[in-house]
């Protein structure tokens, strides 16, 4: 944390107390669902999994500078904790990670973590990878034509930048100055080649001055930072003045997914070295710092959220699956 | 009323559309001030502003996934992509996120969209501003092709796909927009996509086509009946879904078929005819199917010697039809 700390760090963010600890409790769930689904993938109960270990921080905290109820977001499957902002519930989650009938995502026609809630205002996304950022330009516009008030963010991996779809996505925004937030989490893995492997420039954010917005970069293991750079870009994407390109620095806690073994490409050393960055516990040590969380409080929290969580997986491993005569159905609109 | 140009009835379709619907909105490329570089949509930037005509970067994939999210905001987009064979780079936008959007979401979310491209060849444009691209597209389930003959039908249809709620292509011979005129109906109309229409009736033969090639059907079809050889025309309008209860009545009557398209042989909408035929037709058949379409060769090439060798047009149709009859 930066030489400003405590409450008057908090303050100066825009958020009060009960923003910090709501913020907290989000990632915590977050935390909690992804390492409880990877342990059900183990256990052969769901059959796929991306975990968000290590981004909380970046996802919560850019999510909570919309307008949850009105602003739209275009996501990835990483993007967990901003599903939870955006009120996607836990046991929502879980009927998608079981693939359940009662699954608002998709009804059990994706695989988990493929996000889509039209009652949300989260514009569904498949598992090709960059497609969802013209889209999220094409929200944008439609907003902008049909004089909406609203701002749509669309996140992605540094992976997703490589694609020629994140420069056309971007070329279009900037011309059209749409209310469109760009938010990069930057984990320098895209699976198993790193960041140098993708570009000789590793910082993302620069790239924004090739279309003509502002680009930044922060520390996507610190909620504070990310909500305020978040929060300028909202209000400029909301004022009229265009898109912004924000590159948040995160860390990659745990593999790509379920079927992919991170030792393969990375040393336990190297993984181990990162876990200071841990976005948890160090914004649990912050609002201590700041007087307004103790470890008690954290205790109780973890517990509320542990029961939480394993209540929504047995009502999702219970609820009824799709029916197979219904394969066929809504593959063209009426 | 008088005879129109298909390009006049592309361009009153989408004219009256936007009219009547402001979710109505024109992008692409050179489509605003140079009005499309056929002039399709000449004057309508003018007539409906900058917001509603917008002159999009040169970046398919990105214009289609532009187009794709402000469907799934409230717009009715309408595309056009300057020439079919450009269409590529927007495939992967066209097939995982179009076509694929209301199933994958469980119905909660449609594109209604419409993408129009100017296709085919015999306007010496060599192998890059020649092809047929539609067999790509009428392979994806969640997407509709459509491809017009005529002024009515090209209108018609192409009011019918902007107020449909699911992702339609639209394909335009571009040899046929200032040379194919016809009446349209003075007031408002539509067409419904997936039906068929016969052009014309017949008795010995069933020539099965769409887009610019019906005529050349037709063509074939009035010099066969100097053989005394009776051909019917059926014009499929939507390749995607395809009307095999029309074909299929067609072939009854007649018990022979010769399937037509500008498209290469193989993999073509010929291939699919012919297996609806032989499934469900197999009883009225009297004579093999026929295919009557371009060589496998990657598009046509630009000599007007070596296209003509290889565009398919009303001769090769009138050989392989009396083969036919005379089977």
């Amino acid at each position: 944390m930066p030489a400003k700390d405590g409450i008057d760090r908090l303050l100066d963010s825009g958020l009060d107390a009960a923003d910090a600890q709501g913020m907290y409790r989000n990632m915590l769930l977050a935390r909690s669902i992804s390492e409880k689904s990877w342990l059900l993938t183990r256990q052969g109960r769901v059959l796929f999994s991306m975990p968000c270990d290590g981004q909380e921080a970046a996802d919560v905290a850019s999510a909570s500078a919309l307008d949850v109820v009105g602003d739209f977001i275009v996501p990835y499957a990483r993007s967990l904790g901003a599903m939870l902002v955006k009120g996607m519930t836990p046991l929502e989650i879980m009927l998608n990670m079981f693939g359940k009938a009662a699954d608002p995502n998709s009804g059990g026609r994706q695989m988990p973590m493929h996000w889509g809630h039209k009652k949300l205002g989260i514009i569904s996304m498949g598992s090709s990878i960059g497609t969802t950022l013209p889209r999220a330009s094409g929200v944008a516009l439609a907003s902008k034509l049909q004089g909406q008030d609203t701002v749509t963010m669309v996140y992605f991996g540094e992976g997703a930048a490589s694609q020629g779809d994140f420069h056309e996505a971007l070329a279009f925004a900037g011309v059209h100055r749409l209310p469109v937030v760009f938010l990069c989490n930057n984990n320098g893995w895209a699976t198993s080649v790193p960041v140098n492997l993708q570009t000789a420039e590793p910082q993302i954010s620069k790239r924004a001055a090739g279309y003509g917005f502002p680009g930044v970069t922060v520390d996507g293991s610190d909620p504070l930072a990310v909500h305020q750079a978040v929060t300028k870009a909202v209000e400029r994407a909301r004022l009229g003045e265009g898109p912004t390109l924000v590159e948040t620095k995160t860390i990659r806690m745990m593999p790509h997914s379920s079927s992919d073994d991170h030792l393969r490409y990375r040393s336990q050393e190297e993984l181990d070295a990162e876990k200071h960055l841990d976005p948890l516990p160090r914004f649990r040590d912050f609002l201590i710092s700041a007087g307004i969380f103790d470890d008690e409080s954290d205790q109780t929290l973890r517990e509320s959220v542990n029961q939480e969580v394993e209540d929504a997986i047995a009502s999702a491993d219970a609820a009824r699956s799709p029916d197979p005569d219904t394969a066929l159905n809504g593959v063209y609109a009426p | 009323m008088g005879e129109i140009r298909l390009i006049e009835a592309v361009r009153e379709g989408l004219r009256e559309e936007m009219e009547l619907d402001s979710s109505v909105f024109l992008i692409g490329q050179d489509i605003g001030v140079n009005g499309g570089v056929f002039r399709v949509t000449e004057g309508l930037q003018a007539e409906f502003g900058k917001d509603r005509v917008i002159d999009s970067p040169l970046a398919e994939s990105g214009l289609v996934g532009v187009a794709i999210g402000a469907a799934l905001n409230g717009m009715r987009p309408v595309v056009e992509i300057q020439f079919a064979d450009f269409i590529f780079p927007a495939f992967n936008q066209l097939v995982s996120e179009a076509a694929r959007m209301y199933y994958r979401t469980n119905g909660d979310y449609s594109v209604p969209m419409v993408i129009r491209a100017p296709y085919g060849g015999g306007v010496r444009g060599g192998l890059y501003h020649s092809q047929s691209v539609e067999a790509f597209f009428a392979h994806v389930p969640g997407l509709k092709v459509v491809i017009p003959s005529s002024p009515h039908d090209a209108k018609g249809l192409l009011k019918a796909a902007i107020r449909d709620d699911n992702p339609v292509l639209f394909f335009e011979h571009k040899l046929s927009y200032n040379t194919v005129l016809g009446e349209v109906p003075s007031g408002d109309y539509s067409v419904p996509i997936g039906k068929a229409v016969v052009r014309l009736e017949g008795t010995q033969l069933s020539l099965i086509s769409y887009g610019l090639s019906v005529h050349h059907c037709l063509e074939a079809a009035e010099a066969l009946s100097a053989e005394s050889i009776s051909c019917e025309v059926v014009d499929l309008r939507t390749v995607k879904p395809l009307d095999s209860a029309k074909l299929l009545e067609s072939v009854r009557k007649t018990g022979r078929a010769c399937i037509v398209h500008e498209d290469n042989l193989t993999g073509g909408i010929g291939a699919e005819v012919a297996a609806i035929l032989a499934k469900d037709g197999f009883e009225y058949l009297d004579a093999p199917v026929q295919r009557v379409a371009a060589p496998d060769v990657p598009s046509f090439p630009y000599s007007p010697i070596l296209e003509d060798a290889v565009l398919p047009g009303p001769t090769d149709i009138i050989k392989t039809a009396r083969d036919l009859a005379a089977y």
